[in-house]
């Protein structure tokens, strides 16, 4: 079972990995997000914005060349790329909300059927971390959420109305699980693409939220 | 006043940095986890007791037992304001057992509420938290048909920073990531103290590369952490 899920997670990643293009500034998220470099070409021309102050983050050091003022916002120890900027949390996060990230892809807990993200707290649970997930969403142009499709106990986390506290009123662009692509318009799901080990069927059983099916549904490809 | 009598007069041993500090002061504490932290002044703060009851904000409050983890352990924190406290499992502990305050404010409110602060503005609206629970309480206004929220600036009786070199005026430069919230917190507070991992003459930082300029800082400490496998660990000697 652990297996399968992070292969799901795996899957999730690659096919989010494919909608960013070259000169998009991307932030990525905790969580199934940060596998995404990964994925991504050297040559795809996407610059990482972490928050914590790096616009231009490159992959893992060597053991040898690791220098633990430089971080990724999940605190991992990450190199410069070429053309790399840093600056401080005020004016990272003012490049946030002041609306220069073109796509911020962030992990969730529950997305509502109208794009509203759940991804800070858990109900009943203490709420003791926010950290930037809720700067970045009314400050990116494109939200892109990176979620399986089912709770460990196999609830959709595609719902009606959000259960778990909201992150805030701006709606995310498209969802991304192992089982499907979604996008939202004019808060609209629309399924747009099926993961070839799945169906129509058991999407709409697993998915709470009420969606379209595009006209041209596709195949999902990773 | 001579150039030499103004530029020797800010620095200090860590304990006498410290022992500015009074019981129940609010300190800003700069840092990102163990990146940018000053390790040293925290150390120092360990080792006395006149100075308990800490209100501080901060990102983080370190790891368990590791940069403001310390004090955590050590009982000098009464308050914590920051974005994320999860990854220290003593402070979920000590909030469970009501033998910590929190406040939880967005990270990116909470960097711009200290660069307000310290810059003399006493509140701005932003559309971070609009319609969650970190909004409630807050006045709530629309401006071109959308809603925003206030948040007030915040400053300090102290802050404690951390650079990569200073000068002996005070001109601070930053080290990569390890610049995040340390910037914004030393324009801040009334009392404003910088560890750096090392002191050069004045005239010996470009102009053009410095960050925070000497105004702002009224106390420079020489860290006694030194980086080894680009890790910081306490110098030998």
């Amino acid at each position: 079972m652990l297996k399968k899920n992070h292969d799901y997670r795996i899957r999730i990643a690659k096919r989010i990995a494919k909608e960013l293009t070259a000169g998009m500034v991307v932030n990525l998220g905790v969580g199934i997000p940060t596998l995404i470099p990964d994925f991504l070409d050297p040559n795809q021309g996407v610059f990482l914005q972490s928050e914590n102050g790096i616009l231009g983050m490159g992959p893992t050091p060597a053991d040898e060349e690791i220098d633990m003022d430089c971080i990724s916002a999940s605190k991992h120890p990450v190199t410069l790329d070429l053309g790399a900027s840093i600056f401080s949390s005020s004016d990272s996060f003012a490049m946030i909300r002041g609306g220069h990230i073109d796509v911020a892809v962030l992990g969730a807990l529950q997305v509502s059927e109208k794009g509203e993200i759940a991804n800070w707290a858990v109900p009943g649970k203490d709420i003791l971390g926010v950290g930037g997930a809720m700067d970045l969403v009314p400050g990116a142009k494109k939200i892109i959420i990176a979620i399986t499709h089912l709770t460990k106990d196999h609830s959709p986390k595609l719902v009606k109305e959000l259960t778990y506290p909201s992150s805030g009123i701006r709606s995310a662009e498209m969802i991304v699980t192992e089982k499907a692509v979604f996008s939202i318009k004019d808060g609209v799901m629309v399924l747009e693409e099926i993961a070839e080990d799945t169906s129509l069927e058991e999407i709409m059983a697993t998915t709470e939220a009420r969606f379209q099916i595009a006209e041209n549904l596709k195949y999902m490809h990773v | 006043m001579t150039m030499h009598s103004i530029t020797s007069s800010k620095l200090k041993t860590p304990e006498e940095a410290i022992d500015l500090i009074q019981d129940g002061d609010t300190l800003l504490v700069g840092g990102f986890g163990l990146c940018g932290t000053p390790l040293t002044l925290i150390d120092a703060i360990a080792m006395q007791t006149k100075a308990m009851n800490l209100t501080v904000i901060s990102n983080n409050l370190g790891e368990a037992g590791k940069g403001l983890g310390k004090l955590l352990r050590t009982g000098h924190i009464k308050k914590a304001v920051g974005s994320y406290f999860t990854s220290n499992r003593d402070a979920v502990k000590a909030w469970k057992n009501g033998e910590l305050e929190i406040e939880l404010i967005p990270q990116g409110t909470l960097a711009e509420a200290i660069r307000a602060g310290g810059a003399g503005i006493a509140g701005f609206y932003i559309k971070t938290g609009v319609g969650t629970e970190l909004a409630k309480g807050k006045e709530e206004r629309i401006f071109n048909g959308e809603r925003y929220i206030l948040i007030e600036g915040i400053t300090a009786k102290v802050a404690l920073i951390k650079a990569w070199k200073a000068d002996t005026l005070g001109n601070l430069i930053y080290s990569k990531s390890a610049r995040n919230f340390n910037p914004m917190m030393a324009t801040a507070a009334e009392l404003v103290i910088a560890e750096v991992d090392e002191i050069v003459p004045v005239g010996e930082l470009d102009p053009e590369r410095i960050v925070t300029p000497h105004n702002y800082i009224d106390v420079i400490v020489e860290s006694r952490y030194e980086k080894s496998g680009g890790i910081y660990v306490e110098k030998k000697s």
